[in-house]
């Protein structure tokens, strides 16, 4: 009973309805490997042990789940990575937390993320550093790096990310784990910290495409609380992907996407085997195009800093968080608050989202970049005309060491390959894929479908998992 | 200059020290130039895309629910004076 936190959601649904064992037993594991752990890994930034015990007492058959530290549930800290949030008590839980305690499932442990999930390595969060379960000299991608690092150092059962524009894929791919990214409006936003409100989703980060498949049945839905989810029915996900086959299943390569020049070459290896695996099991393969994909990082970075800067307006030191001490007016109050509060990448994307929606330069910056996502999106759109999946790298590299990118801009260009599909509002998931020759690191690769087309998204991926095993 | 890292920072309620300001200014001008790229797009015509999905109205009943009790929604504030927010005065020659 010692290893249960080894487990995925299925092994351990299995074990709690045959009384092998009990919540509380997994709860208990969990917490000893965490112990044991996170001085190594810093996957979680605070544990409520006796809180965490008290649920699995209460609900005896529910799989624990650790949650990204931007996701409220009542009671517990909520700081997203950031300063200015030490000491907030969440008042109520966020809709895929009551969702997932309605479907057999309880919070677990609260990990780690870059503040207010912008960056892609987690070496943005005030509060710890995450390192990279397969090797601890290097991150594990962001901005859900605590998620994925306690996923794939077995901290956990399974976790929640979220994804802006690539925040569950990247580390997923990192850290040897399933991210899926639902199509925009699959999940409720509702509790879950802002960051850009156009692109925000929750999902499910998993030791298995099946596991993803449960949770995400859990998570998503129509919510009254979040107008941006329609009321569409959600698929029993975990039944859909059973005998999920490759073949006849179209496939798209998106040219531009592979003649790119920093593709490290071991990814596009294990990118080109993925493939050939896909194609020996029956699928086609079709060359496509997505000719707007170059404009995508540019749109991207215009469009994400401009909700961010409206989104942390909220930060303002009266409500909650942070109140510098310093204010002798309500001025000072709102400027030295958050110079206190947020930390430097934060501080830059307020700057950046503030400058491209000034009087002057609106029509320039945000108004054309959502005209070209339009076109972003209409590139989607076509492809899956005649394609029914992309498959393409998740991040251009395999994880890269602590401290090794210092500069902004090149830090930025690491969600490459996820950006486009996040503007799109399509769904997308990272699925492990291989290990690098010599440096031994997980890589991922993405499998990319049109929204709401979930069912196929899980289905594909359980497959490749198959043929790839 | 792209940019006037200290102007932009006043717009946006953030005070900035000397050494951010001097760190911020050539990185945000490396990443205004960058995304100008959206400038070479032809974009006649085109409408622009809002949100993540299109959905007009979002209807629901307009009905009265509890909402967050009065206590717990002052749990968080960094200071209070009985059901309050407290702040520093703004209008001159009030009370504080």
């Amino acid at each position: 009973m010692s290893e249960l936190y080894k487990l995925g959601i299925a092994e351990a649904r299995e074990g709690l309805e045959k009384g092998d064992f009990t919540s509380e037993d997994i709860v208990r594991s969990v917490i000893g490997r965490y112990r044991e752990k996170n001085a190594d890994i810093g996957a979680y930034v605070t544990f409520d042990e006796e809180g965490a015990l008290e649920l699995a007492r209460a609900n005896l058959k529910a799989v624990p789940i650790a949650v990204k530290d931007l996701i409220n549930v009542r009671g517990q800290p909520c700081t997203c990575g950031s300063k200015i949030l030490e000491g907030y008590v969440s008042p109520y839980d966020a809709t895929v937390i009551s969702n997932m305690k309605a479907n057999g499932f309880i919070p677990c442990g609260r990990v780690n993320m870059d503040e207010f999930a912008m960056g892609s390595s987690t070496e943005n969060s005030a509060l710890a550093v995450t390192r990279n379960p397969y090797d601890l000299t290097r991150v594990p991608g962001g901005s859900s790096g605590g998620s994925a690092a306690a996923v794939g150092g077995d901290m956990c059962i399974a976790a929640l990310g979220t994804d802006t524009g690539g925040s569950i894929r990247q580390p997923a791919s990192f850290c040897n784990c399933v991210g899926i990214k639902p199509s925009y409006g699959r999940v409720s936003r509702y509790g879950v910290t802002a960051f850009a409100s156009s692109l925000d989703q929750v999902g499910p980060m998993t030791k298995s495409v099946r596991d993803s498949a449960i949770l995400l049945k859990a998570l998503a839905g129509h919510d009254r609380m979040d107008g941006t989810t329609p009321d569409e029915p959600v698929p029993d996900y975990e039944r859909v992907i059973e005998g999920a086959t490759m073949k006849g299943v179209k496939i798209g390569l998106p040219k531009e996407y592979f003649n790119v020049s920093g593709l490290d070459s071991e990814v596009k290896r294990i990118t080109d085997e993925a493939v050939a695996k896909c194609v020996a099991a029956g699928a086609e393969i079709r060359e496509v195009s997505l000719p707007h994909t170059e404009y995508a990082m540019a749109v991207y970075y215009i469009i994400a800093p401009a909700e961010a800067s409206a989104n942390l307006a909220r930060f303002d030191g009266v409500r909650y968080g942070h109140r510098s001490d310093k204010s002798v007016d309500v001025y000072s109050l709102y400027t030295k608050s958050r110079a206190e509060g947020f930390g430097p990448e934060v501080k830059r994307r307020i700057i950046m989202g503030t400058y491209v929606l000034s009087s002057g330069y609106y029509d320039a910056y945000y108004g054309r970049a959502q005209k070209v996502r339009t076109l972003i999106k209409r590139d989607f759109d076509e492809v899956f005309r005649d394609v029914d999946v992309l498959l393409t790298p998740c991040a251009p590299t395999p994880a890269f060491k602590l401290g090794e990118l210092q500069d902004p801009l090149t830090m930025y260009l690491n969600d490459l390959y996820t950006i486009p599909s996040a503007l799109a509002g399509v769904c997308a998931a990272s699925v492990p894929a291989g290990f690098t020759a010599g440096t031994n690191l997980p890589v991922g690769v993405q499998f990319i479908c049109g929204g709401f087309e979930e069912s196929r998204l899980l289905s594909v991926c359980k497959s490749f998992e198959e043929i790839n095993s | 200059m792209k940019i006037d890292v200290g102007y932009v920072s006043e717009l946006a309620r953030l005070e900035l020290s000397a050494e951010e300001k001097a760190l911020f200014q050539p990185q945000l001008e490396s990443i205004v130039g960058y995304v100008e790229k959206v400038s070479s797009v032809d974009v006649e015509g085109v409408e622009p895309m809002m949100h993540g999905r299109a959905i007009v109205n979002a209807f629901r009943e307009d009905e009265v629910r509890p909402s967050l009790p009065r206590e717990e929604a002052l749990s968080n504030a960094p200071k209070r004076v009985g059901d309050e927010f407290l702040l520093p005065k703004i209008v001159e020659g009030a009370e504080s």
